[in-house]
């Protein structure tokens, strides 16, 4: 596949055949018809700028445009994260085995479905404690700086504010919740996300800074007490820790699954940073 | 649904395999294989951030009430000896050398010990597995017996060794001066039985249960650093909590 370059917005790669008709469409407007391709009928729209003469063959769908959609710092921070938090679990799994029990000694252990039962060799990394251990502080790095990386980028960006969860949007993600349970027929209008979206991508990056801090107070009880303190103490901040695996457990799941349910193009996007797909790419 | 899709099926074939293949490669109980010294790299660089970034010798532990000490009973035993515990055949003995790269060296019974500044705390004890329990501890600062030797300057480590079975541990100096960093006679207000590294152990609430040597024997200052009987396994060399 040969992927346009990131200066060249219009080409258009996958269609070499006709090369002058569809770029014209779509060069000038290029935000607008970025837009229109959320509408019911983006086709309509495309065909509508575009000079009769120059119409494309029927035989050749018109497709929508090709636009730039995540920066390449989100994407490398993005997949960075991804690994690094795979390692971290299994590894974190394998930590566990160590004492699978959450409470001081001498006292009873807080509930646990887990409790004193082994995770399979299939999901640990590491081969024994040491071995976990030192995966588990090798990929902490990598999590905790393209977190801060990530973060960084969306403030001096500015693209913070198509993914920042406000009060604003608890109704929006009231009404993206009854289009998804099929109790309101149209997808309710939207900007690059969702407010369910926005929901989620704020929740997870609060959830990896839990991930951190109570990994920090697992890390340091006695040198940063006063961290682990906030957490209720030490035997609390390895519980938050475990039940934070959960969440971005079933995060991921519900993620991934939604890209090729509701937008397969978003994969593209996330690897390329190109997106073809039916929502906008700007607030 | 849309009408094109930039990911068909075969794409979305692809992924999974690849998905499967590199999760399998991760994980099954890998240690790492050629990427084991880059991990090795890795804990190093993390013991340089616990001493020159976490631990600071102005900062104690918290300290508990004797009322939240974990029931005796409860409180694990670890020895590398075993079935049985190591225990001394001449207990009147017994001495503690100090050594190395010190200006004076010296040979301190257990007497000589009790009689130095005497530290007293209940604190929580972590294990490297994950479990805590709270107990009391009563010894003679580290501190006071490192001003007693009189370290030169090239004495950058101290190498901590017991009648274990050849266990021992490695130290950076910084935490050895940590004001509870004791070597410790007492366990709960009565003297150290052979259950908790009779008739002297190593102990501060700075370090991991594993980094504090029971059964000593000798306490050395070197110029190079130690690992010792974990550590040279692959566990933290560092440990600092």
């Amino acid at each position: 596949m040969t992927e346009p370059t990131e200066e060249t917005e219009t080409a258009e790669p996958e269609t070499p055949a006709e090369p002058a008709q569809e770029p014209v469409a779509v060069e000038e407007p290029m935000e607008p018809v970025a837009l229109e391709a959320a509408a019911p009928e983006p086709a309509a729209a495309v065909e509508e700028a575009t000079p009769p003469a120059a119409k494309p063959p029927p035989a050749v769908p018109s497709r929508r445009p090709l636009v730039k959609r995540h920066h390449g710092l989100v994407r490398l921070t993005h997949w960075a994260n991804a690994l690094a938090l795979l390692g971290l679990i299994a590894s974190g799994l394998q930590i566990y085995m160590g004492f699978p029990h959450f409470g001081d000694r001498g006292h009873r252990y807080f509930p646990n479905p887990w409790d004193g039962k082994p995770f399979p060799l299939q999901v640990r990394l590491g081969g024994w404690l040491a071995g976990g251990l030192n995966w588990h502080f090798a990929l902490a790095w990598p999590f905790v700086l393209s977190g801060l990386f990530y973060l960084g980028y969306l403030v001096f960006s500015g693209e913070w504010r198509s993914l920042l969860f406000r009060p604003r949007d608890v109704p929006r993600a009231w009404q993206m919740q009854l289009y998804y349970l099929r109790l309101r027929r149209e997808h309710p209008p939207q900007g690059k996300h969702n407010a369910l979206q926005k929901m989620a991508y704020t929740s997870i990056v609060l959830l990896g800074a839990l991930s951190a801090l109570t990994g920090f107070a697992i890390y340091k009880p006695t040198e940063l007490s006063w961290l682990t303190a906030l957490f209720g103490g030490y035997q609390l901040a390895r519980y938050w820790h475990f039940w934070a695996v959960w969440i971005f457990v079933a995060f991921t799941l519900v993620h991934v699954t939604l890209v090729f349910v509701v937008d397969p193009a978003s994969l593209r996007a996330m690897i390329t940073g190109w997106y073809r797909g039916r929502f906008p790419s700007h607030d | 649904m849309t009408d094109d899709r930039s990911f068909d099926r075969r794409d979305l074939l692809r992924l999974g395999l690849t998905a499967g293949v590199a999760s399998l490669a991760t994980a099954c109980g890998w240690q790492g294989g050629p990427l084991l010294p880059a991990l090795q790299g890795a804990s190093r660089l993390n013991d340089w951030v616990g001493e020159k970034v976490f631990l600071s010798n102005h900062h104690l532990a918290t300290q508990y009430p004797v009322t939240a000490r974990t029931p005796e009973s409860a409180f694990p035993v670890y020895a590398i000896s075993r079935p049985a515990l190591p225990q001394l055949t001449d207990p009147a003995g017994w001495a503690l050398e100090v050594g190395g790269l010190v200006r004076r060296p010296v040979r301190l019974t257990l007497e000589m010990i009790q009689a130095l500044p005497k530290v007293r705390y209940t604190v929580k004890h972590h294990c490297v597995e994950g479990w805590s329990a709270i107990a009391t501890w009563t010894g003679a600062p580290l501190s006071s017996v490192v001003a007693m030797v009189e370290p030169t300057e090239k004495a950058q480590y101290l190498r901590f060794d017991s009648f274990d079975n050849g266990y021992s541990n490695g130290w950076d100096l910084t935490s050895a001066m940590h004001p509870q960093t004791i070597l410790a006679y007492a366990f709960n207000d009565h003297p150290l039985g052979p259950a908790h590294g009779a008739p002297l152990r190593l102990y501060s609430p700075v370090k991991l249960g594993y980094k504090l040597t029971k059964y000593l024997t000798k306490v050395t200052f070197t110029s190079e650093r130690h690992g010792g009987y974990w550590e040279d396994k692959g566990y933290p060399w560092l440990g600092g909590v």
